[in-house]
């Protein structure tokens, strides 16, 4: 399958001189949820605004759905719908007037029983005659998601889309973006917070210092770069890991309680087997154990460490 | 042509003007009022005719005009300018629109403004100055071409400024002296040769000149050099707008 969005050898140097992106190759499939993860600075509102026409790339190309984003910008930017990053609003407008204006700059006919479904699915119908400026942060949040729908995009970009944003309408945004995936829409969203790629992405991208360090399916990923802990809750405090178990990957937290062995989850033999074993020769009685997997947040904070 | 986008910004516009209707109209309508008063009954009662018309009507195109000035720049300028300043502007250029249609929408809902006001600063005047005109199309047409062209020159203007500041300079120190020195109150004949030599130098002068032409066919400038210096600096500020968009000058990165 084509992908939706194609960014080849595209970079950004401000200028000022900053260096946004180095190239930055990139394929985005069809109705995926694709997580751009990376630390503040990363390059990743730069990447998206590049796709969506607000900053000129240096250089590369990037097609939507076969249109290039220069040449044929019209094509291209009416399938996308952008929430940008700051609660960018016209303040003195009301939530209707705004959403209605949003669709009829790309280029569609006025439709209010759309326009209502979209504010009913954000919670936002009883405010639509407010005006913007009276509303709090997670409502303006919502203002610009309605904004983003109100031209039925077949992309959505969501920057950092839960930062200053309560459970509650993390819960709906979520809900809302499974529901426009079901429809077929291809859900890019920028993040710094792992727990929201982690629950919400098909594939991840991780872009630090303007790079992308790498694109992966997220269980894929998990998998790959995943370790797994057992901890052994010991029936006797241990002073120290007696010789006999030397030999294994083991680490004795403090107070002698317990031990905690870390193994590979992709290794032939992860090398419990053994190492219970061991134990049972060595007399060393446990009353507990559990597993744990490394989090993408552990993952990724090891991958930024290593791309320094 | 998105059609639907020109119309959303035009509408979009007009409404942010409908808004604050009573200061948008009031406040220009009170200050003509100002200089009919000053100018007209109290001042131009002890000056004599001016090139055969009474000075009270003879100053009616000259203050319209400075007003179509005025209205239409910073219009035009706090349009553009304000979704620079919240940031709303990404909108505008993620839209699939095209530069000519944003400037359509929001010069268009500008200079639309500025004709309503003008046309309501006439009827005002009417009401203290027995008003003739002469050539009607001429009239409305150097009133469409200037609010057209100043809105275009507002749009620089809000694209340019960079602070609340700077939105106000321009029409404070240099379009205000210009209309001023421009003959509004005033025929430059009756200025020593060396200062009407100057005069000309002045592009407002030729604006004025053409539109108190189109009511009491007496110009300062032949009419026909008017038409061209409007159409002139229409042109001009067409090419900045073009330019601007041809580098993203200062809208985008």
């Amino acid at each position: 399958m084509n992908p939706i969005i194609s960014v080849k050898d595209v970079h950004k140097t401000y200028a000022s001189g900053h260096v946004a992106l180095k190239t930055v190759n990139l394929d985005i499939r069809q109705s995926e949820i694709f997580a751009l993860l990376g630390p503040n600075g990363a390059g990743k509102t730069t990447l998206i605004s590049i796709i969506c026409g607000i900053v000129n790339p240096s250089g590369g190309t990037v097609t939507v759905n076969g249109h290039d984003i220069a040449r044929d910008y019209r094509a291209a930017r009416s399938m996308i719908g952008l929430v940008p990053q700051e609660l960018s609003t016209e303040m003195f407008e009301s939530v209707w007037a705004t959403v209605s204006f949003s669709r009829g700059l790309f280029g569609k006919k006025a439709d209010p029983a759309y326009i209502e479904k979209v504010l009913r699915d954000l919670s936002l119908w009883d405010k639509k005659d407010a005006r913007i400026m009276t509303l709090s942060g997670g409502m303006k949040r919502r203002v610009l998601i309605a904004k983003a729908l109100a031209h039925e995009p077949r992309i959505l970009f969501l920057d950092e889309p839960t930062a200053g944003v309560d459970v509650e309408l993390r819960k709906d945004m979520w809900e809302i973006v499974r529901t426009l995936r079901e429809g077929g829409v291809t859900v890019i969203l920028t993040t710094h917070y792992i727990e929201e790629a982690e629950e919400m992405a098909d594939r991840v991208g991780v872009i630090a210092k303007g790079e992308l360090i790498l694109v992966q399916e997220k269980t894929e990923l998990m998998l790959k770069l995943g370790k797994k802990q057992l901890t052994i809750e010991l029936q006797k405090p241990l002073a120290e890991i007696p010789p006999s178990l030397a030999a294994h990957a083991l680490e004795l937290a403090p107070g002698g309680h317990t031990l905690v062995f870390t193994y590979d989850t992709q290794a032939d033999r992860t090398g419990i087997t053994a190492l219970l074993n061991d134990m049972r020769e060595a007399g060393i009685g446990f009353k507990d154990l559990a597993t744990s997997q490394s989090s993408l947040e552990d993952i990724f904070v090891d991958l930024v460490r290593q791309s320094r | 042509m998105n059609f639907e986008a020109v119309r959303a910004i035009y509408g979009f516009e007009m409404a942010r003007w409908g808004r604050t209707l009573m200061q948008s109209i009031l406040s220009p309508v009170l200050s003509t009022s100002l200089y009919f008063i000053v100018f007209g009954a109290a001042i131009g009662s002890r000056i004599t005719q001016i090139d055969g018309v009474p000075y009270g009507a003879f100053i009616v195109p000259g203050l319209v005009m400075l007003m179509l000035l005025t209205e239409s720049t910073s219009n035009a300028s706090f349009g553009i300018y304000f979704p620079r300043f919240a940031g709303t502007i990404y909108e505008l250029l993620s839209a699939p629109i095209s530069p000519f249609e944003i400037v359509l929408g929001y010069v268009g809902a500008a200079a639309t403004k500025s004709v309503i006001l003008g046309l309501i600063i006439l009827a005002t005047a009417s009401l203290f100055v027995p008003l003739r005109i002469a050539h009607p199309f001429w009239m409305v047409s150097f009133l469409v071409l200037t609010a057209v062209t100043f809105s275009l020159f507002g749009f620089i203007i809000g694209i340019w400024a960079d602070g609340f500041e700077k939105l106000q300079i321009i029409p404070m120190l240099v379009l205000m002296p210009l209309t001023f020195l421009g003959g509004t109150f005033y025929s430059i004949n009756m200025l020593p040769p060396f200062w009407q030599t100057v005069t000309l130098f002045n592009p407002i002068v030729y604006l004025i000149s053409g539109f108190r032409w189109s009511f009491y066919e007496v110009s300062d400038v032949h009419v026909g050099v008017s038409l061209a210096m409007t159409l002139a600096f229409l042109s001009v500020c067409l090419v900045i707008v073009w330019w601007i968009f041809k580098t993203g000058y200062r809208i985008k990165a």
